[in-house]
């Protein structure tokens, strides 16, 4: 009940109506100077759909993705567009792909499709292309250039020679603490798309790009890391306002590095924990973020969940939509020129389960 | 207490026969610590894998997709109180728990050589981090 009341509270103050309050959602917002030109967009992230044997998948991990659509077409207002952030898969197999691509046609929205490590090392993206298209692109909308990156190509001696056979190369990519795994990258042919492709797009236009890896250096260890996200970064330096969105972690990250300004995203299949809670890891946690509550394993949607993001003059407030937690929004703050936490920002005012170690 | 006296004179003998046939008891050389640590270091392995055994439950899901390099296990606060079992449990019956819960398999026996193992491997991960029983 008092869960009902806080989200109920949360709803009133952040001005989005009361269906949307009761659900999971992570919510994309961008606003302009002139409301009217504000829009919304969801996020759904990381669904790793498990293939087991015969019609048989992971229930657990499909009912993450089931809900998740479930919520965002209950969404009011309706957002203009959705945003999977990949790993649709576990092992990109096509069983995979097809059983996820057919709980995504739920939607009634049209639907970007970002691709993750576990949707690419098996066949190389091919069939995942066949169902959702090419690996990187951009569109624009209402005076937003939107990029979708592929961010998860690693060295080629890696990719094509290492392994002797693909699907060995698939299980070795999807351990995450896989010693054996390899530091994902844009790579320079995809880097010299975005060049050409940022060539035609004014410099005050807002940028958002989305990825699966985040486009900065957290943890080489668990690939929470994109080896020439440095390089990815001076791209974007020359727009006034840019925003990248990311999945691949299962976490709240967010970061402000120059003008730039980072998301993570909830996956809706399980959380991970932060890098810091490993002793033995030199990681790079952005000071600004203030860590998701610790999942409790007893409630199985605990710490999942997905997002609708309000874009407002050109910047992203990220609203978290969480199964078991209490919603949680990180909106810009003009003023210090970063994303802050709406409710948790300052430290005594974080509570004892975002405490992670 | 009769017991206790008989164990007690069995123990005796046995030291002093063991003190006869080998060397002093309290004496171990480097050959030793570096048997017992690859002792244990091959457990850990043996942990590792199960860790990552998509056979370890009925669906394929492995514990290190949660819990990379066993990260948020926290076997330094075990023994602990979890309320939704309501009593203090040692980490064993935890990792039962995640075996039957989001693993869709069996419990383990406390002396099954894979829960052993999955212990020694999760410990060594979190080497170094003081004990905390109760923690939470």
């Amino acid at each position: 009940m008092s869960r009902l009341i806080t989200r109920r509270d949360f709803l009133k103050k952040t001005g989005v109506l009361a269906t949307a309050a009761t659900l999971p959602i992570s919510i994309v917002e961008l606003a302009f100077a002139d409301p009217t030109q504000n829009f919304t967009f969801a996020h759904i992230s990381d669904s790793h759909v498990q293939h087991i044997k015969g019609n048989q998948f992971v229930r657990n991990w499909d009912r993450g993705l089931i809900r998740a659509v479930a919520e965002v077409n209950l969404l009011n207002p309706k957002p203009d567009f959705v945003v999977y952030g990949g790993d649709l898969a576990q092992l990109a197999k096509k069983s995979e792909l097809d059983h996820g691509a057919e709980m995504m046609s739920a939607l009634n929205y049209k639907t970007y499709y970002v691709m993750g490590e576990h949707d690419y090392y098996l066949d190389l993206g091919e069939y995942w292309s066949k169902l959702f298209g090419p690996h990187y692109y951009s569109f624009d909308h209402k005076g937003v250039h939107f990029i979708v990156l592929n961010s998860i190509l690693t060295d080629d001696e890696w990719t094509y020679r290492r392994w002797p056979t693909a699907e060995q190369r698939m299980l070795e990519m999807a351990g995450l603490d896989n010693p054996n795994g390899s530091p994902f990258m844009v790579g320079e042919k995809q880097r010299e798309w975005l060049r050409q492709d940022l060539e035609k797009v004014n410099k005050d236009t807002p940028l958002v790009v989305f990825s699966h890896s985040p486009l900065q250096k957290i943890y080489k260890g668990w690939n929470f890391w994109t080896d020439d996200a440095e390089q990815v970064q001076a791209l974007l330096t020359p727009f006034k306002k840019v925003t990248v969105i990311y999945g691949h972690v299962h976490q709240i990250q967010y970061n402000q590095i120059g003008n730039i300004s980072f998301h993570g995203v909830m996956a809706t299949a399980w959380p991970w924990p932060y890098p810091s809670s490993y002793a033995h890891a030199e990681h790079y946690l952005p000071k600004l973020t203030v860590p998701m509550n610790r999942a409790d394993p007893f409630f199985e949607r605990d710490a999942t969940g997905w997002q609708f993001i309000n874009l407002a003059n050109g910047n992203v407030d990220m609203h978290y939509t969480l199964y078991d937690n209490t919603s949680r929004t990180i909106a810009f703050n003009k003023k210090n020129g970063q994303p802050e936490d709406s409710s948790y920002q300052a430290e005594d005012e974080r509570i004892p389960p975002q405490v992670h170690y | 207490m009769e017991r206790i006296n008989k164990f007690g004179l069995i123990f005796l003998f046995m030291t002093v026969a063991g003190a006869a046939a080998t060397a002093i008891a309290d004496e171990f050389s480097q050959q030793d610590l570096t048997r017992w640590e690859s002792e244990y270091l091959s457990v850990v392995k043996q942990g590792r894998q199960a860790f990552t055994d998509p056979e370890l439950g009925s669906n394929g899901v492995t514990c290190a997709q949660c819990h990379p390099n066993a990260a948020n296990t926290h076997p330094e606060t075990y023994p602990k109180f979890q309320k939704q079992l309501g009593r203090v449990v040692p980490i064993w019956e935890m990792i039962n728990w995640c075996i039957r819960n989001p693993l869709e398999g069996k419990s383990l026996e406390a002396s099954d050589p894979r829960l052993v193992a999955l212990q020694a491997y999760i410990y060594y991960e979190r080497r170094g981090v003081k004990l905390d029983p109760g923690k939470h």
